[in-house]
């Protein structure tokens, strides 16, 4: 009972903020949308992906809608909340495609959401622009559904941007070969790490320290003082927010002072920079934008002004460029047909804000920023696949 | 030295999850499902406090104490005293508290993810200490020497004034505790209100130094509950000895096993206890 009032809820507040310029007697295109309202994914949800389509509503709908067929047509965004369940995900993609027929799909947060509703797309042959799912299975999942894209890269492509980022400060002579290693016991941090392994040693770098930890640890001290006692010269953690965090202040409380020191999701975050101010100077990590070129600093501007918040600076824009590839394919194709959408984000380039995405044979966006680094409050991206515009990462020096 | 004092402070935090549900769970008989989500609560106000107002989280708890036990008592006079009243047994109360109490619970998630969706986490007195050797937290440091205070007052309290007799004997049994004269119902929500208070003024402690969000809840009531049940329902004592226990096997787990069985290792004392103790370690055998 509970879960039809909350389902009810959250589609009532997704109503509200969608159709502003709605009152016209055209026929809205429809998008639906299974967001991770509560649960453990909520907080990464409500930072990445709910303000970004929110920010997208309310430009197309200023504009009157989406151009199709001749005329414009507003979008309205049905949303479901699936409290981060992938049971209750499935079931709330099955209803907006069979109960409220929504014309298209946008892509869930979180990798093996994105996995898990991938069937239920291809089915109803809605393309599934796919950005906060990174995987090296990207090849096998597009042969088997041909309707999905990815645009945030693979495992392999950030444990390179990692690598990479190392040797260079190697080769600067910033740190030595030692490198302390900690993982969070999830998929996501499984995977990065046992790559990682691989990719680290046959860069010739030492692994002196590596451990795992369950999710949800609440006292991460012995992790960080287990690292430190190894006298690591980088520290690398494939971490998710909450232990990004606790990672970071235990780091600083034992002060490991380290010239690399990298950790995974929410780095990026504005919270990050917010909760420990100057003292993260030089803090690498996940994602990375380039903040100079004019798209995005118009983009970020708006998000701040539209919805009262900043952007990260991974995810957040390229979400956001992914919802403009959907919009220009729909445009471009001008019809709401699926598969003729669908063929045409294969076949098209599109204009985003982070710079052009176009999809390879295996529906694949091989540009993205995969390391960032914090200097002077902007995340800038020193490593990327594709993109060639990083800058060069430099030293962490201390805490203080 | 380094696993002693850091199990100590992580027990520290453990007690001040668990003595909440305690007094809740064992004297006012409500098994509360939404501790967590009171927990989360009280360290969402401590987040606001400090990021909207720069007000400190130590501060806050002046706020925040007399804040929780208000909606607590509310909350037991309203929603949970009906069922006080109708149920048969004691059984009857568990099983209608538990269904009104996980209802409350999504209540209450869904109000913090209107008021703040995104991750609790704020800087507070992130800076390291020395004790005896150790380096520790200051910001851990302070909540376990909260949660002592808090415990301290408490068991003081219960043993020591005739309000907490009067507890203690509602604890052991309402039939009995009625028919000396003691307003059941009154300590009963005196109870509740109580351990409220104590849920949420641990939850301003732990959003020092855990980052939460408004799902969090659910994690500190799994815990709460293995700590009372370890520590014997209804007794102060047992929650705190047993939030000890917990923080220090995990962390000696961590430092000298691995980081990665930390659950296991709690997992299988709380088995241990079950088995060889299941009334837990300072509990009564039930009659």
């Amino acid at each position: 009972m509970y879960r039809r009032i909350l389902a009810c809820a959250t589609a009532a507040l997704a109503l509200s903020f969608a159709v502003p310029g709605a009152s016209n007697a055209q026929d809205p295109i429809k998008f639906g949308m299974v967001a991770h309202l509560s649960g453990p994914l909520a907080g990464g949800e409500a930072v990445t992906h709910l303000p970004n389509v929110q920010l997208w509503a309310e430009e197309v709908n200023a504009k009157g809608g989406l151009m199709v067929g001749g005329e414009r047509r507003p979008i309205e965004v049905v949303q479901y909340d699936d409290k981060t369940n992938p049971a209750e995900h499935i079931k709330a993609v099955q209803r907006l495609a069979t109960q409220d027929e929504v014309d298209f799909m946008i892509a869930p947060y979180g990798t093996g959401f994105n996995i898990a509703a991938a069937p239920i797309y291809a089915k109803h042959k809605y393309p599934m622009v796919a950005v906060t799912a990174i995987t090296d299975e990207i090849h096998e999942l597009t042969a088997k559904f041909p309707n999905m894209f990815f645009t945030l890269g693979s495992t392999t492509g950030f444990v390179e941007g990692a690598t990479r980022t190392l040797e260079k400060l190697r080769s600067d002579g910033v740190i030595g070969n030692k490198v302390a290693m900690v993982n969070v016991a999830d998929a996501f941090g499984i995977e990065l790490a046992d790559v990682a392994r691989e990719k680290f040693a046959s860069a010739g770098f030492e692994i002196v320290y590596d451990k795992s930890y369950p999710l949800g640890t609440p006292d991460l001290s012995p992790v960080v003082k287990g690292a430190k006692a190894a006298a690591p010269d980088a520290f690398v953690a494939w971490s998710y927010p909450p232990d990004t965090f606790a990672l970071t202040e235990q780091a600083i409380i034992e002060d490991l002072d380290v010239k690399a020191f990298y950790t995974a999701v929410a780095t990026a975050f504005p919270a990050y920079a917010g909760k420990f101010g100057g003292a993260i100077e030089g803090n690498l990590g996940a994602g990375g934008v380039n903040p100079e070129t004019s798209a995005m600093k118009a983009y970020r501007k708006r998000h701040q002004d539209v919805t009262g918040k900043a952007p990260d600076f991974w995810a957040s824009a390229t979400y956001y460029s992914a919802l403009q590839v959907l919009q220009q394919a729909i445009e471009g194709a001008d019809t709401t047909d699926r598969a003729a959408v669908t063929e045409y984000i294969k076949n098209n380039a599109f204009d985003t804000v982070i710079g052009t995405i176009e999809f390879d044979a295996h529906n694949n966006s091989e540009r993205y920023w995969s390391v960032g680094q914090w200097r002077n409050g902007k995340f800038v991206a020193v490593a990327d696949t594709g993109m060639g515009d990083s800058v060069a990462p430099v030293a962490k020096k201390g805490w203080k | 030295m380094d696993v002693l004092i850091s199990g100590l402070l992580l027990g520290g935090a453990y007690a001040l999850v668990a003595m909440g549900l305690n007094l809740q769970y064992g004297v006012a008989r409500i098994m509360n499902l939404a501790n967590g989500e009171v927990l989360v609560l009280g360290g969402l106000a401590a987040f606001w406090g400090f990021v909207s107002f720069g007000v400190s989280p130590i501060v806050s708890l002046l706020i925040v104490g007399p804040l929780a036990f208000i909606g607590s008592w509310v909350i037991y006079a309203f929603l949970l005293r009906p069922l006080v009243k109708r149920a048969r047994n004691r059984g009857q109360l568990e099983v209608d508290t538990i269904l009104a109490t996980f209802g409350m619970s999504f209540f209450l998630v869904g109000l913090m993810v209107s008021l703040q969706a995104e991750y609790f986490t704020y800087s507070f007195l992130a800076v390291p200490v020395s004790v005896l050797g150790t380096t520790v937290a200051a910001n851990r440091l302070v909540a376990a020497l909260l949660a002592a205070a808090i415990g301290t007052a408490l068991y003081l309290w219960l043993n020591r004034s005739r309000a907490g007799m009067a507890v203690r004997a509602v604890a052991v049994s309402p039939q009995s505790a009625g028919l000396v004269g003691i307003n059941v119902a009154r300590i009963s929500a005196l109870a509740f209100a109580l351990g409220g208070t104590v849920t949420a003024l641990g939850g301003s402690l732990i959003s020092t130094f855990v980052t939460l969000d408004a799902s969090a809840g659910v994690i500190f009531t799994m815990k709460a509950l293995i700590i009372v049940i370890m520590g014997g329902v209804g007794d102060i004592r047992g929650s705190i000895v047993a939030a000890l226990i917990l923080g220090l096997v995990e962390t000696a787990v961590a430092t000298v096993v691995d980081p990665g069985l930390t659950l296991v290792a709690a997992y299988a004392i709380f088995l241990a206890v079950l088995l060889f103790r299941p009334q837990g370690l300072f509990g009564r055998r039930s009659a």
